[in-house]
């Protein structure tokens, strides 16, 4: 049951073959034994899971099951879960029990998923490492020197290891993507706009999006599925019907089921940068993909190097604002000795805030303050623009792109913790999907020295998560790599 | 472009963030180094190109002027650091 795909499960729950409340108690149990290595969970919540396995019970005897009812699965503590511990990586909401779900959240309790708890991050999602959690490195399960990814890099382990067989992430600059890649399993960020932020603490609002991790892209289309829809609280919602995400994953009986599919290649995915064993690894699937059908066409993206630059400043412009509630009055950190209101604010944020969300707040504080806004923050847009305009003339050669997730595999814990430049030069490859809002896709394509697992990326033009999930969901019927766990 | 100590501090001042003074030089040389990575933009011209704000550039929805929140008061008073009778408490600002 515990490397069971959530077909499976689906089939084992509704035989009674096992019921939810056994199937929570195997994740828990497992959870209890192989945390403490991976750090994956900040809370399990135990008590919580169990209720609403016995509720998902009661529904699946009275045979009003969705797809999801009686599965568990684990949330981003960015996810705002009524009565239950929500940190967001962060010392300054170390004591936050949420009076509220997040409209995620709400929408898989509703399916009837069970939440074990809630899974380490860095803080405020800002980082690539899992490195920035206050509550200690997430380590990765292929090897535990390593990180596992970030910013999602809890939900990512904690899948990888099975301790939970899918999980909710947050995509703001490659949070669900690169962590994907770097332990071996499946995630996707879909179109900004289609998952609520409602609940989701806000880190850069222009880019954040809800996104699902699971071994298989057939799972990430039903978790997917299920998180999705319209929602009025949050403003950037998009008003569009509820999709199925899983509808084009049955193939036509074929050895070439990708036939017609064009496969673009940004030339500038593929210059100096790539380490060989990933680009070896990268390589190899889209030779599967040829095999599989599909024909690969070189494609440009021109502006691509631009979406760095860029995305350090419109995120920490967003982060400085949108972090500016954390004031130690209504919720949150407050420090303990102040000697009047001003100083309250500047020794809790002090005190209550990382390293790296100072310095994202620092230079979004400068990048808004008074005769700089045009030079930055417009300037970023009107990049974004450029880059968004290169993918769409990309699309009017090919239906999907691919190339590698991140430039190397996972690096050791501590590599690149000095050098911050370093640490964001490692979303170079997943950063422009958030700036253009597409949807982009992470699976498992092989493995890199040492054993480290390496991803592909693949980007859809909007609304293209049905094709994506499709995709590598063909992909995935013809290897293993998906299939292949940790020692 | 290279910050000076003084406009650290004085970020440091807008973001509400205490810096303690040992920590002000390495901080400064962070943020230079990734100023550095941002200057990139500069050299770039975007004369006639458009400001991107949302990807699908939709239209702000409006609702009606209707109250629409259930009053959660002490659920969510629950979590703040002190409150007294509905209201949250911060030093005095007037004497």
């Amino acid at each position: 049951m515990i490397h069971a795909s959530l077909t499976e499960l689906r089939a084992a729950l509704d035989a009674k073959k096992i019921s939810s409340v056994e199937l929570a108690t195997l994740f828990l149990d497992r959870i209890e034994q192989h945390n403490p290595a991976l750090n994956a969970f900040i809370t399990v919540d135990r008590d919580g899971a169990l209720a609403a396995a016995r509720a998902a019970d009661a529904r699946i005897a009275a045979g009003n099951a969705g797809p999801l009812t009686g599965i568990p699965l684990a949330h981003k503590d960015v996810f705002c879960t009524e009565g239950v511990l929500t940190t967001c990586g962060s010392k300054m909401l170390s004591n936050f029990v949420s009076p509220y779900d997040a409209h995620v959240v709400s929408l898989l309790k509703a399916a009837g998923a069970v939440n074990l708890g809630k899974t380490n991050m860095d803080e405020f999602a800002m980082g690539s490492s899992n490195e920035n959690s206050h509550y200690g490195p997430v380590r990765n399960p292929w090897d535990t020197t390593r990180i596992p990814g970030g910013s999602s890099g809890g939900s990512a382990a904690a899948v990888a290891a099975r301790l939970a067989p899918i999980a909710t992430g947050t995509d703001t600059g490659g949070s669900v993507r690169q962590p994907a890649g770097h332990t071996g399993i499946t995630g996707i960020k879909p179109t900004y706009g289609v998952v609520s932020r409602y609940g989701m603490i806000a880190y850069a609002s222009s880019l954040d999006q809800g996104g699902a991790f699971g071994a298989s892209a057939a799972d990430c289309a039903q978790l997917l599925s299920a998180m999705a829809g319209f929602d009025e609280r949050d403003s950037t919602s998009l008003e569009r019907p509820a999709e199925d995400y899983a509808r084009e994953l049955a193939a036509p009986a074929s050895d070439q089921p990708l036939a017609g599919l064009r496969i673009g290649l940004p030339r500038e995915f593929f210059a100096e940068g790539m380490a060989e064993d990933v680009r070896a690894a990268v390589e190899a699937a889209l030779e599967q993909y040829r095999k599989l059908g599909a024909t690969t066409v070189d494609v440009s993206l021109p502006n691509a190097k631009l979406a760095i630059p860029a995305y350090y400043v419109i995120a920490p412009a967003e982060a400085s604002s949108n972090l500016s509630r954390f004031d130690g009055v209504r919720y949150g950190h407050r420090a303990a000795e102040y000697r009047d209101l001003a100083e309250m604010y500047a020794k809790s944020r002090a005190e209550g805030f990382g390293a790296e969300v100072k310095r994202r707040i620092l230079v979004g504080t400068y990048v808004l303050s008074h005769g700089y806004y045009d030079a930055y923050y417009l300037q970023a847009q009107k990049l974004r623009r450029l880059i968004a305009q290169d993918f769409q003339a990309a699309f009017a050669q090919c239906d999907v792109i691919a190339g590698p997730t991140s430039p190397t595999t996972a690096w050791a814990i501590g590599e690149k913790t000095d050098d911050p430049v370093q640490m964001y030069l490692s979303d170079i490859y997943t950063i422009a999907v958030n700036l253009a809002g597409l949807p982009g896709l992470s699976h498992p394509c092989g493995f890199g020295g040492g054993n480290l697992p390496v991803g592909l990326q693949l980007i859809g033009d909007y609304f293209a998560e049905a094709r994506l999930l499709a995709t590598a969901h063909q992909y995935q019927q013809a290897t293993d790599w998906h299939l292949r766990r940790p020692g | 472009m290279s910050l000076t100590t003084e406009q650290v501090l004085r970020i440091a001042g807008l973001a509400r963030i205490e810096l303690a003074e040992g920590d002000v030089e390495a901080t400064r040389a962070k943020l230079n180094g990734i100023f550095g990575l941002i200057e990139q933009m500069q050299a770039v011209d975007t004369s006639g190109v458009e400001p991107m704000s949302h990807p699908q550039d939709v239209a702000q929805r409006l609702r009606d002027d209707v109250a629409t929140e259930a009053d959660r008061r002490e659920a969510f008073q629950r979590v703040a650091p002190q409150t007294e009778a509905g209201l949250y408490l911060v030093p005095k600002v007037i004497e």
